[in-house]
């Protein structure tokens, strides 16, 4: 999966989660859970929606290294090329 | 038209998922009824065959409407309606049984008068496809409007008209706020409400989850919030005094506990329908069916019984930065526990401070079926399983 591939599927998992945000419009940098109203629950299901697409699973103790779409896709893909 | 809730007071089908002749077996799904919060499966509870459909896709009638007649598996004589269990949720004991009496042949209905939804004028009835009944039925257009012409009603045409009329989009909003109000005003004009008020040490059980967490995969993971829920389901069945239902004038204990959630919709407006038999499901399973639920409360279905067997229903609002809830019990409930935020506070233990993660867990009870004395037991039992989440 490449890096597109890869920033493609993440917009894909949280906009299916805030369907009414336009995904194309948040700032990769912006904090995730505030700008798209996640609760824990939200934020769960994307960790697990992330993990049945690309394998790679985040531990809890790691959830602060990805709070935007940007360091979500760093994580992955470095969690990927060290598999 | 089952009672959906205690809220419901009209229901529409928008699928009939059987037909005459077929054979439905108690527990069968047979029909999705849309109500002001929800699209529910409507569960059939008995066996036998369908005989007659009464209330045809797309029309919006009164709670108690019979929608179908079920033939008996052994005598095709023996008739009943497809029906709720009953008007208000009853305990197997409760003095009001599930209504059993043949259907009533014209059924008093809003849409009676309409000439499309005569059922005495079949030869007059103009087609409608069934997609454009659904969709009639989701996005409240009228098909009388569209009917008027000699010609097909398609969904393109509802789609058209909804599209056409500017306040559609707030309508499912407006009708989820209706449904709050009665809801929430029976409650206060009923309810002799007491609110007790306890804080509790969360660190040991937080750092206990975290352990649990970092020895499981992702999917198995457990959230504070199913930690709660648990802790609940184990102190209602040592102080069943704040669980059941009040009907008739009288407190109606629930041997099971179905365990009722209040999930907040991105859009506005809330539901609180039931994890059924939580009793019986350990933390994880607890944890998994509340998955199912919220996934299925913000994009798929609940089920009938969901909607209305809930036994006492527990409010989450700590990821809100709120940090104590007054509850507002959900008719004919008893009591509703509230959590609110997970919050770090000074906290004395053996006479020196500690910073420690502290909630506030909260009793909103019915004081016409127990009293403060019993409301405080109920937190205290709270209080001990939180603070030794072993025993969860």
């Amino acid at each position: 999966m490449n890096n597109d591939d890869l920033g493609a599927l993440i917009r894909k998992v949280f906009s299916d989660l805030a369907p009414e945000i336009d995904i194309d419009s948040v700032d990769p940098n912006a904090p995730l859970q505030a700008t798209l109203d996640l609760d824990s629950m939200d934020f769960l299901n994307a960790m697990i929606a992330i993990h049945d697409a690309t394998g790679v699973d985040v531990p809890e103790s790691d959830y602060g290294q990805v709070t935007t779409l940007e360091t979500i896709e760093r994580y992955v893909s470095a969690r990927i090329a060290s598999a | 038209m089952p009672s959906l809730g205690a809220d419901m007071e009209y229901g529409t089908v928008i699928e009939w998922l059987v037909g005459p002749g077929d054979v439905v077996r108690h527990g069968d799904i047979v029909a999705v009824v849309h109500t002001e919060k929800a699209d529910i499966d409507v569960e059939v509870f008995e066996n036998g065959t369908v005989g007659e459909i009464l209330v045809p896709v797309g029309q919006e009638v009164e709670v108690g409407t019979p929608l179908a007649t079920i033939l008996g598996p052994k005598a095709a004589s023996e008739t009943g309606p497809i029906q709720a269990p009953a008007v208000e949720p009853t305990p197997p004991t409760g003095a009001v049984p599930a209504p059993t009496s043949l259907p009533h042949p014209t059924a008093r209905t809003k849409a009676e008068s309409q000439p499309t939804q005569e059922p005495a004028r079949l030869s007059a009835r103009p087609r409608i496809t069934p997609r454009a009944r659904r969709l009639a039925a989701t996005r409240g257009v009228d098909l009388s409007q569209l009917a008027a012409a000699d010609r097909v009603v398609t969904g393109d045409h509802v789609d058209h008209q909804a599209e056409s009329r500017p306040a559609t989009v707030t309508d499912q909003q407006t009708a989820m706020r209706h449904a709050i109000a009665v809801a929430m005003s029976r409650a206060n004009r009923e309810i002799p409400h007491y609110h007790l008020l306890h804080h509790t040490p969360l660190t040991h059980a937080l750092a206990w989850l975290e352990r649990r967490n970092a020895m499981t995969s992702v999917q198995e993971r457990v959230l504070p919030a199913a930690l709660f829920c648990r802790a609940v389901v184990v102190a209602v069945q040592r102080v069943p005094g704040v669980n059941g239902f009040w009907v008739d004038d009288a407190f109606r204990p629930s041997d099971s506990v179905h365990l009722g959630c209040a999930i907040a919709l991105r859009d506005g407006g809330l539901i609180a329908p039931a994890i059924l038999d939580a009793d019986h499901l350990d933390l994880g399973a607890l944890m998994r069916a509340l998955r199912d639920l919220t996934g299925r409360v913000r994009s798929g279905r609940l089920r009938g019984r969901e909607m209305t067997d809930a036994t006492i229903t527990v409010t989450n609002l700590g990821e809100n930065a709120v940090e104590v809830v007054h509850g507002v019990i959900y008719p004919p409930q008893v009591a509703l526990v509230g959590f609110g935020g997970i919050v770090e506070r000074p906290w004395v233990d053996d006479g020196a401070f500690a910073a420690r993660k502290v909630v506030a867990v909260s009793l909103a009870g019915d004081h016409r079926a127990s009293d403060g004395r019993l409301g405080a037991r109920f937190l205290g039992e709270i209080d001990r399983l939180l603070r030794n989440p072993e025993e969860l």
